[in-house]
């Protein structure tokens, strides 16, 4: 039993190693759907990966071993979250390895890893994106701690795997407006947190637009692809969150063939879901200001705080 | 053994000032100046360690010593052993590093001999500070370690400002000073000033008085933690300071600002009403959240670091504040777990901050600047400095799984136990002090990419940038062994945390809470059930950060590297002056805080004569006044000015006039005392 | 927003097939490297740089990421960095400003890289051909794998010159 634990972890972590891409591409492709034209189709991004795997790296004369570091940091900060985010099965095996507060924290170490990695070459661009990455994650964390409170608050703790279990023997608190205002608090800070519109353009080609696209414009060949491949991850573990922490159905308790394989497919279902909204969303509004971006992280901040305090009145 | 220990530390740290009396010049004086600080701080550390781990106080009594007020009294309880400990994880690198870093003091820029004196007798009079067993020993001791840090700060006196920086530190930690006085003074109600007696009359004292004793001890012990808005001689202190000294002063003294208010507060009084919980958590929050905020704004590498020190304090407050609270309503694990996060974050803040303040001093000692925007590439000419600064900035920024987050953990964890809270009012500002702590944590981890990005990272910004060195022996061993220290004390909080539990045992009617922590790799928040492991968690990257190179290499990726320009959009050359800069990194924020912040912006144009199209030259300046600078301490000192100058006035300069005041003064004194 | 997306419903796909080869317009003049076409031919990533062209080529450059010629449908897209481009879609001629900019994309970009030169001045500079401010053609700069001809060439006839690079021409469909 205990053994099957860590199998399905690891297991976990090639699942969403490999969903990852495919989530982007899917969202990519519905995009371009809505957009009138044809597409790339979902897969693509698994071409672009075996691609950059198979390039050589430039690197710049000015850059110093950090930036050699920096995709394997975060990249192995962000497999770490998903040893945390259960997906498939709650509890995991190593849950106790770390909460909520722990998957946050580990995606700021990426964070702030590609910030640095973006300061190292020396150039204006990676600098700039570096300020805009670190000045909207620093304001997107007070809604991501007040969302965790808010969850923490009805299942009394903020270990992943025990809020999904409260939750799913708790139906009521699901469907409460705390946990509705949470929901939304977060997924506002998902699309900061993952650079989506309106925080962010992901298909910018302009520099000076850019936030995350800016500080990997240095980045070539396997770092791309590392990278690359763990912001893919970082969106997955955002909906996975969303999906599973607010709408736990369908995820597996027991290590049951049948319930495993009911949890993946509902697994894809959500994350299509999530990534359908996202690709609508997109299609809708146009890129804020950098400086309007504080105004909607704000909204989401008072959003997370009536969470809590509407948990806490009606606990 | 502890007597041993105690005599070992006193003895040690006396010889180290008085090598440094007879001279203490040349490596051989300076290494012996350095080594009597490294035995007394070893010393006191063991001595700690033993207190802690065996439970029982050490008690001294010598009354014959000084006889008033009950004479010299020391007992080391184990909070005290606790803070013992701090001084020792922070003075012996700095010590270390001191030993490597005077070296530039050799030509007569600062007196060798007082800074060896000051500096041990320093470190003494704050390990004495823990052992003070009455109110006597205390201030004496108190104002000990004031005085001599105040001569530490003016070493450079020949430099601009340092001077100015040691008159505000002398005069607020002064001001500090007359508020504990009153606040011992009521404490003691007439009596006796032995803390034993202290703490049993303290129930019998009215509301009022214990209310005015927390608010007088609270902001006299805030005034040396730096809380805002006493914060304002951190900023201009620290940087004027050597390094070592600003590691010291940042990293252990200020935190005895928090013990003084544990001891009265918790140990003492044995808590209070629900507000002042409220009260220290608020000015926690604030604390934090301005500290960060000016911080980013700083171009001054140190007073950079100075502004994180107001805001760890705060972080340390907010924890304290948690625990007070939680203390008032009985909720007793939950108020162990904040005060837990609080000292934690103490012992971590000591190794982290003091860490980067040596990183500051060997850049400062490199390149002769303090100012970022002068840095740039270090990473290259100092390899080590530059890692050790890098694993300082991380664990400031509280990133997994370095010590800054273990104890940002606790004190979030016994945040969300405020639910738990009968009193609604209070509870529901919990959130909001959770809101608060985690933007300080962001913002901390933009100051930091900042802090190391700008300094370390890309090309060199000045000439001075682009000779730089990597500093001697002795600074590398001393950053790093407070660089283990901040990775030690992140991945074993499972060690840590009962151990502060058992400090904790007993204060103010706390349970002893080390049954409730358990000791496997994790650590367990006692009151939400939630788990968390840094331990594992490290494990797991390192593993991760050794497989995926593996598997990559066995997948057969692309393996080859060419180095080639920066891509600059196919510009010709690339210069420093391309670069972002450590200003406008930080304008984003600066515009988000801009209600804040007011910044004055000031632009000259140069225009040519012949014409406005061709610009000879552009000027831009901007300044930000802190808050407090402009709506508190300008006001007040252009108040203590107009009095002075009016003061002045019967200030004659004739001796008749002053004798006349001296008959005028006597008769009014001879008529008062009649009188009552 | 329901008007946008009845909008988006009723208007449907406009992406028009792309014909098949008309060889005789794309001269191929390094036979591209058959390992090179196979890691690229699925994902292709774009720089284009304008070594000096009258803007010409890019407004027609434009069109492939539009709906109409969807270059994204074959896994062709546009990069901001040379460091992410595995093509540079060159055009102009080369002017003597950009010939060092141009030289230094080149090496920006990691191997393996292909180069599709773009109308008629990047082989032949057109109009501006013994102009003062001009070199020469792109390959006096860089290797060049593919020249599309064309004042300007139509975008279908630019994607058939990237698509005969990567040797991955739809046949009679796409």
């Amino acid at each position: 039993m205990v053994i099957t634990g860590y199998v399905l972890e690891i297991a976990q972590v090639i699942l969403a190693l490999l969903l990852a891409p495919g989530l982007a591409g899917f969202v990519r492709w519905l995009k371009a759907r809505l957009q009138n034209r044809r597409g790339a189709p979902p897969w693509q991004p698994y071409f672009e990966l075996r691609k950059l795997f198979g390039k050589e790296v430039v690197m710049s004369n000015n850059a110093s071993w950090l930036f050699r570091i920096a995709p394997y940091i975060i990249f192995a900060s962000t497999i770490t979250v998903t040893l945390l985010v259960p997906m498939i099965v709650a509890p995991l095996a190593l849950d106790g390895m770390g909460d909520l507060l722990m998957v946050v924290y580990l995606l700021l170490l990426g964070t702030f890893f590609l910030a640095l990695a973006g300061l190292d070459p020396g150039t204006a661009f990676g600098g700039m994106g570096a300020s805009r990455e670190m000045t909207v994650a620093a304001i997107a964390e007070p809604t991501i701690a007040l969302a965790i409170f808010g969850l923490a608050l009805s299942a009394g703790s903020t270990n992943l795997g025990r809020i999904v279990t409260q939750e799913l023997a708790n139906t009521a608190v699901t469907l409460s407006p705390g946990h509705i205002l949470a929901f939304v608090a977060l997924f506002i800070v998902t699309l900061a947190e993952t650079g989506r519109l309106p925080v962010d353009n992901p298909a910018t080609h302009l520099e000076l637009t850019m936030i995350h696209e800016a500080m990997i414009l240095e980045y070539s060949g396997r770092y791309l692809a590392l990278i690359e491949w763990a912001s893919w991850l970082k969106l997955t573990i955002f909906f996975t969150l969303l999906s599973n922490l607010f709408v736990p159905w369908g995820i597996a308790t027991t290590f049951d063939p049948a319930a495993l394989a009911v949890a993946v497919i509902a697994l894809i279902v959500k994350l299509a879901v999530l990534g359908g909204i996202i690709a609508v969303v997109e299609t809708r509004v146009a890129k804020l200001r950098l400086f309007r971006v504080p105004e909607l992280l704000g909204a989401s901040f008072v959003l997370a705080l009536l969470a809590v305090t509407s948990s806490f009145v009606l606990k | 053994m502890t007597i041993v220990l105690f005599l070992v530390m006193i003895a040690a740290y006396g010889f180290g000032a008085f090598v440094a009396l007879l001279g203490g010049r040349g490596p051989i004086g300076r290494w012996l100046v350095a080594a009597g600080a490294v035995i007394g701080a070893g010393a006191g550390c063991a001595f700690g360690a033993v207190v802690i781990i065996s439970g029982q106080p050490f008690t001294l009594s010598i009354p014959e010593l000084l006889p008033i007020a009950g004479g010299l009294a020391l007992r080391l309880d184990p909070l005290g052993a606790f803070f013992l400990v701090v001084i020792g994880v922070g003075a012996i690198p700095a010590a270390i590093y001191g030993a490597g870093y005077t070296k530039a003091y050799e030509n007569g820029r600062a007196s060798l001999r007082l800074l060896g004196v000051m500096f041990n007798l320093f470190l003494l009079a704050m390990s004495l500070v823990t052992l003070a067993d009455n109110v006597l020993t205390f201030l004496l001791m108190w104002e000990g370690m004031s005085l001599t840090s105040y001569f530490l700060v003016i070493t450079e006196s020949s430099e601009d400002g340092t001077l100015r920086a040691g008159n505000w530190y002398a005069a607020m930690t002064h001001a500090g000073l007359a508020l504990l006085l009153a606040a011992f003074v009521l404490l003691m109600n007439g009596g006796a000033g032995a803390f034993a007696d202290l703490r049993s009359s303290a129930g019998t004292l009215s509301p009022e008085a214990r209310n005015l004793i927390f608010v007088l001890a609270l902001l006299g012990f805030g005034s040396k933690a730096g809380i805002v808005p006493l914060h304002v001689w951190l900023p201009r202190a620290h940087p004027a300071a050597p390094s070592h000294v600003s590691a010291l002063m940042s990293g252990v003294m200020i935190k005895l600002g928090v013990y003084g208010l544990l001891r009265v507060a918790l140990d003492l009084l044995g808590g209070g009403p629900s507000w002042w919980g409220a009260l220290v958590l608020g000015l926690g929050v604030a604390s934090a959240l301005l500290g960060v905020l000016y911080a980013l704004m700083e171009h001054d590498l140190k007073r950079l670091l100075a502004y994180h020190s107001v805001e760890n304090i705060g972080i340390i407050f907010i924890g304290l504040g948690a625990g007070l609270i939680f203390h008032s309503s009985h909720l007793m694990t939950l108020a162990a777990l904040g005060f837990i996060g609080g000292l934690y974050h103490t012992i971590n803040h000591a190794s982290f901050k003091g860490l980067l303040f040596l990183g500051a001093g060997s850049v400062l000692h490199a390149t002769g600047t303090r100012n970022m925007e002068e840095m740039g590439g270090l990473i290259k000419r100092m390899p080590w400095t530059a890692l050790f600064f890098l694993v300082g900035s991380a664990a400031i920024s509280a990133l997994p799984p370095l010590n800054g987050f273990a104890s940002e953990w606790l004190v979030f964890q016994s945040l969300l136990g405020g639910l738990n809270l009968p009193a609604p009012e209070i509870a529901l500002t919990i959130p909001l002090a959770v809101g608060m702590l985690a933007l300080t944590s962001g913002l901390a981890a933009a100051c930091f990419v900042k802090a190391f990005g700008i300094s370390f990272l890309a090309i060199p910004r000045s000439h001075e940038a682009e000779n730089a060195h990597e500093s001697p022996l002795s600074m590398r061993v001393g950053m790093m062994i407070l660089a283990l220290a901040c990775v030690a004390l992140g991945l074993a909080p499972f060690a840590v945390v009962p151990v502060l539990g058992g400090v904790l045992a007993g204060l103010g009617g706390l349970p002893d809470t080390r049954p409730v922590f358990t000791l496997d790799l994790s650590v367990h928040a006692p009151a939400g059930f939630a788990q968390i492991s840094p331990t594992w968690i490290a494990l797991g990257l390192l593993i991760l950060l050794v497989l995926v190179p593996l598997v990559m290499r066995f997948m057969r990726v692309n393996r080859k590297l060419r180095v080639g320009d920066t891509w600059g959009c196919g510009r010709i050359g690339q210069t420093p002056r391309m670069e972002y800069t450590a200003t406008s990194f930080a304008e984003p924020l600066r515009r988000v805080f801009a209600e804040l912040y007011r910044p004055t912006k000031e632009l000259s144009i140069d225009f040519h004569p012949e014409s406005k199209y061709f610009v000879k030259s552009i000027k831009y300046s901007s300044r930000i006044t802190p808050l407090f600078d402009r709506v508190l301490y300008d006001p007040l000192l252009r108040l203590v000015q107009r009095i002075s100058r009016q003061v002045r006035r019967i200030q004659a300069g004739s001796l008749h006039l002053y004798l006349m005041y001296v008959a005028v003064i006597l008769i009014l004194l001879l008529i008062a005392a009649r009188w009552f | 927003m329901p008007a946008l997306f009845k909008k988006i419903l009723q208007t449907g796909i406009v992406t028009e097939p792309l014909g098949p080869d008309e060889a005789e317009i794309i001269q191929l003049v390094a036979q591209v490297d058959r390992k090179v076409q196979q890691l690229l031919g699925r994902a292709l990533a774009i720089r284009e740089v304008d070594a000096g062209s009258c803007n010409g080529c890019e407004l027609e450059i434009t069109g492939l990421t539009g709906p109409v010629y969807d270059s994204e449908r074959f896994g062709i897209h546009f990069v901001a960095s040379p460091r992410h481009a595995d093509m540079l879609l060159v055009t102009g001629p080369v002017t003597r400003n950009m010939e060092v900019p141009l030289r230094k994309t080149y090496e920006a970009t990691p191997d393996p890289k292909l180069v599709v030169a773009v109308g008629d001045c990047a082989k032949t500079c057109g109009v501006f051909k013994g102009s003062y401010a001009v070199i020469g053609s792109i390959d006096k700069v860089i290797p060049v794998d593919v020249f599309v001809p064309g004042c300007p060439p139509e975008p279908a006839d630019i994607l058939r010159g990237i698509l005969a690079a990567l040797d991955r021409m739809p046949t009679k469909r796409t």
